[in-house]
């Protein structure tokens, strides 16, 4: 092997080498600052009480609670239809053209960015169907958001699931349905947890989704059904806001 | 039995159903985006709108000229292409190639964890650590520009990059690389030249949607860039599509607020471009491998 | 496992900068904050909770108060709540007023416990619309009502000085108006022009549609005409970007500006920005917070309450807080 070759070789390898370490410095140094930064002004008063214009304090309790509505409403939509369709894709679609339509509908969904979410949630839910801002326009929002992520990652899961068992449960005179609750569901349910958990992740991490759909209020609301309706910030959106507002 | 059958038929128009759901809201953004960005288009004028380099929505004489912002958001895509994709290329191939189980586990880990950090995260530590920092270096009167969107840009679309681009060089088949190794190439060599063109297009899907990413992000963006209506050069503080509609949505009225439903519809425009764009890439990624 | 991990790490994520956030707030208000009024501010909070808790309505209430009685734990004597007026009063409008309006509504709602004032920040424009059409009681506009819009009453409920600041390093102390108008609209673009060292001026300010951007630009006069280095969507951003910039001139809401030591504010034609000088007129750069209301509505008596309360001269200390000055 000539030398310009190895040392080809081995440059190649160093920048490799930067590239990673670049990486996975850049993700120590973001997390570090933010903990190092953060994690002392966690108190108990910040986590248990709500902002108050007059005494100037910031309390995150409402926006905690919000957060954990947002999440639940949004999962409670979203996770039945994109199960749902997940299933039609892989059980029950026969017309190929179908399946490639909705595959491309999904992976379109996925690329959207959340401003566009916001501005069309923004119009359809809060405007249009004069939802005001709240809880209910922001999941519902977020709902068609996440459908993608839980309907491709059931979708991957469904796929693993062995086509003998299904082959099994048919040949022993279920129907179809059954054959898909009993075996198939549950051989999911992994996967369908992932897809959740990934989901979740997401809706704690948006804001440009919900500034205009769940709004930026900071009023505790406890009563879930009024939270629907009522302007409510969750822990991102008001981390924009606060940054927004804070001196210095 | 007839029970089981109504059943049966009940569940799969269920399911049908369920599978609309996403086609029936692609149709709805749509239509909305369209219905609603239209009118201020037509009321400007296609091409004063599109190509008129000045943005003055709230001014006596007001003038809506969004080609500042495209091109904004094409140069920061781009710039953040240039930095993200090396960066982004390299570590897949290590991750798929070169490193061990446990150290791939790691560096993994950590890519998932940055793609699961928020894009205000991203925009604040931009803006304080950042910003400050190119001010000082380049000497700047004004550290919020271009290249701070590029840079926060670049760091956020890698793990979109490095995740598509891995599965794709880690579905070449083994045979291909013992094969050039064999011949006498050295593992760079074969991993350049023989495992990166066998999954181009898995990679290209990777870079494809790292730019569908840049070009849609909009709060980061927003908390580095100035947003400044300047037709965009590196260290001139500028406004992306995305921000500009996030700027002044909040006060808007009248034909100001149509006008910016008209950028989201040009930045719908360009997003869908871009997963179609995808969708053909993994399509032929996948007729490749068959 | 690891997605849970990464999830976890998001969440500590945003609880840590909001924790963030809040520090640096509460510490900018408390030296702000006059002790009388916070005092008064407690009294109310446990009277409410006691009237609350006896009325016992409804369970989420009791909860609320509940949580207020635990956080508030000083005894403390009687003062007046009023039960017998109940309702929703809406409000829209400025968003410059945000931090007026959200006091003032606090302090009502613990007056009027059965009250609920909402505040939509949607813009002076829109705050006037809104109160023309009757889909708020109450408009909102930091800008005085324009002769074309007629029908319509304007209550002063606050003046506030628009203060133009600079960073401390800066040596300039004071600048007329047509300095400032120079070195907004790019006539003048370096400090040496005026008086300071040589170097640069990066021009920060609001964005389009902004209260505070009117008010600065069309009494400066500059208006359409500003060639700004970044457009911002926050007084507290302004002021940041100003604290960490040396070359920097901006704009922001004297309250915000004057309590704050990252910036400095300059005199404007030898006059002082301070409280009394804007309340005697004689500080140019200054604006009014304008409650509107049409005249061919009737307000409802939660609405009429609440305009009341926010002119009645006690909430001087309140607007005060929020950085303005009653009239």
């Amino acid at each position: 092997m000539s030398a310009s070759r190895r040392a080809w070789n081995n440059a190649v390898k160093i920048i490799i080498w930067v590239c990673v370490v670049l990486t996975v410095a850049l993700l120590i140094g973001l997390i570090g600052y933010i903990l190092i930064r953060g994690v002392p002004y966690i108190t108990v008063e910040l986590l248990t009480t709500q902002r108050s214009a007059i005494n100037g304090t910031i309390g995150i309790l409402p926006n905690i609670i919000f957060t954990v509505y947002l999440i639940l409403t949004t999962l409670v939509v979203a996770l039945p239809i994109g199960i749902g369709g997940a299933i039609y894709l892989t059980e029950y679609a026969k017309n190929r053209r179908v399946v490639s339509v909705i595959e491309f509908a999904t992976e379109s969904l996925a690329g959207i960015p959340s401003i566009i979410y916001g501005l069309v949630g923004m119009m359809v839910f809060v405007q249009g169907m004069s939802m005001g801002s709240g809880i209910l326009a922001g999941s519902l929002t977020l709902a068609i958001m996440i459908l993608p992520n839980i309907l491709r990652t059931t979708q991957e899961a469904l796929k693993t699931v062995p086509q003998s068992y299904r082959e099994g449960a048919v040949g022993l005179g279920a129907t179809k349905w059954h054959t898909i609750w009993t075996i198939v569901l549950p051989c999911t349910l992994d996967g369908v947890v992932g897809g959740a958990i990934l989901s979740v992740g997401k809706i704690v991490g948006e804001s440009a989704a919900l500034l205009y759909t769940a709004g930026t209020g900071y009023k505790l609301v406890t009563n879930y059904i009024q939270a629907l309706g009522t302007s409510s910030g969750s822990l991102s959106v008001m981390l924009y806001v606060y940054y927004r507002s804070m001196a210095r | 039995m007839k029970v089981r059958d109504t059943i049966e038929k009940f569940m799969n128009g269920l399911f049908f159903v369920c599978g609309m759901v996403s086609i029936a809201m692609v149709v709805l953004i749509t239509a909305y985006m369209v219905v609603s960005g239209l009118p201020a288009i037509i009321e400007i004028g296609p091409i004063e709108f599109l190509f008129g380099t000045e943005w003055a929505s709230t001014a006596a004489d007001p003038k809506y000229g969004i080609l500042p912002f495209i091109l904004a958001s094409v140069y920061g895509t781009f710039g953040a292409c240039l930095i993200g994709v090396p960066v982004g290329l390299m570590t897949a191939i290590f991750l798929s190639k070169i490193a061990g189980k446990k150290t791939a586990g790691v560096v993994r880990t950590a890519v998932e964890l940055l793609s699961g950090i928020p894009s205000v995260v991203y925009g604040l530590v931009g803006a304080i650590i950042l910003v400050p920092l190119i001010m000082n270096l380049f000497e700047l009167k004004n550290g919020t520009c271009l290249l701070a969107a590029i840079l926060v840009l670049a760091v956020m679309i890698l793990p979109s990059i490095i995740s598509v681009s891995e599965t794709a060089l880690s579905a070449v088949p083994p045979e291909y690389e013992e094969g050039s190794l064999a011949l006498g190439a050295t593992e760079m060599e074969t991993y350049f030249k023989v495992s990166l063109p066998a999954a181009r297009s898995g990679v290209a899907a990777g870079i494809v949607l790292g730019i569908g990413r840049a070009v849609g992000e909009a709060m980061a963006v927003m908390m580095v860039a100035g947003n400044v209506a300047n037709m965009p050069s590196l260290f001139s503080s500028v406004t992306f599509l995305t921000t500009a509609i996030a700027k002044e949505m909040s006060y808007s009225s009248g034909l100001q607020r149509q006008a910016l439903y008209s950028i989201g519809l040009i930045l719908f425009l360009f997003i869908m471009i871009i997963n179609t764009v995808m969708g053909r890439l993994l399509k032929k990624g996948d007729g490749d491998k068959k | 496992m690891k997605r849970i991990s990464a999830l976890v790490l998001a969440l500590m994520m945003v609880l840590s900068l909001a924790a963030c956030g809040s520090s640096t707030d509460s510490t900018a208000d408390t030296t702000e904050s006059s002790t009388e009024s916070s005092t008064e501010e407690t009294d109310t909070t446990e009277e409410e909770a006691d009237a609350v808790e006896e009325e016992a309505d409804t369970a989420e209430e009791a909860d609320a108060a509940e949580e207020e009685a635990d956080v508030v734990e000083e005894e403390t004597d009687t003062t007046e709540t009023n039960v017998d007026l109940s309702g929703t009063v809406s409000t829209n409008g400025s968003t410059s007023m945000e931090k007026v309006m959200s006091i003032l509504i606090e302090a009502f709602e613990e007056q009027y416990p059965d009250v609920t004032v909402t505040y939509d920040a949607t813009g002076s424009g829109a705050g006037i619309t809104a109160a023309t059409e009757g889909s708020a009681d109450i408009g909102l506009a930091s800008r005085n009502l324009k002769d074309e819009e007629t029908g319509l009453t304007a209550y002063v409920v606050a003046i506030d000085g628009i203060a133009v600041i600079i960073n401390p390093s800066n040596g300039v102390e004071d600048l007329t108006l047509e300095q400032i108008a120079g070195l907004f609209n790019g006539t003048i673009t370096n400090w040496s022009e005026v008086g300071g060292e040589d170097m640069e001026v990066a021009v920060i300010g609001r964005e389009a549609g902004s209260g505070t951007r009117d008010g600065f630009e069309s009494v400066v006069g500059v208006e359409d005409e500003c060639v700004y280095d970044q457009e911002l969507t926050s007084t507290g951003s302004v002021i940041t970007a100003v604290a960490q910039n040396q070359y920097a001139i901006g704009y922001a809401s004297l309250s915000e500006a004057a309590e704050d030591d990252s910036v400095k504010v300059i005199s404007v034609d030898g006059v002082e920005a301070t409280e009394e000088t804007v309340k005697d007129g004689s500080y140019a750069i200054q604006r009014n917070f304008n409650m509107v209301v049409s005249d061919s509505a009737t307000l409802s008596d939660a609405a009429q309450a609440f305009l009341d309360f926010c002119l009645s001269p006690e909430v001087a200390d309140y607007i005060a807080q929020a950085g303005a000055i009653q009239p």
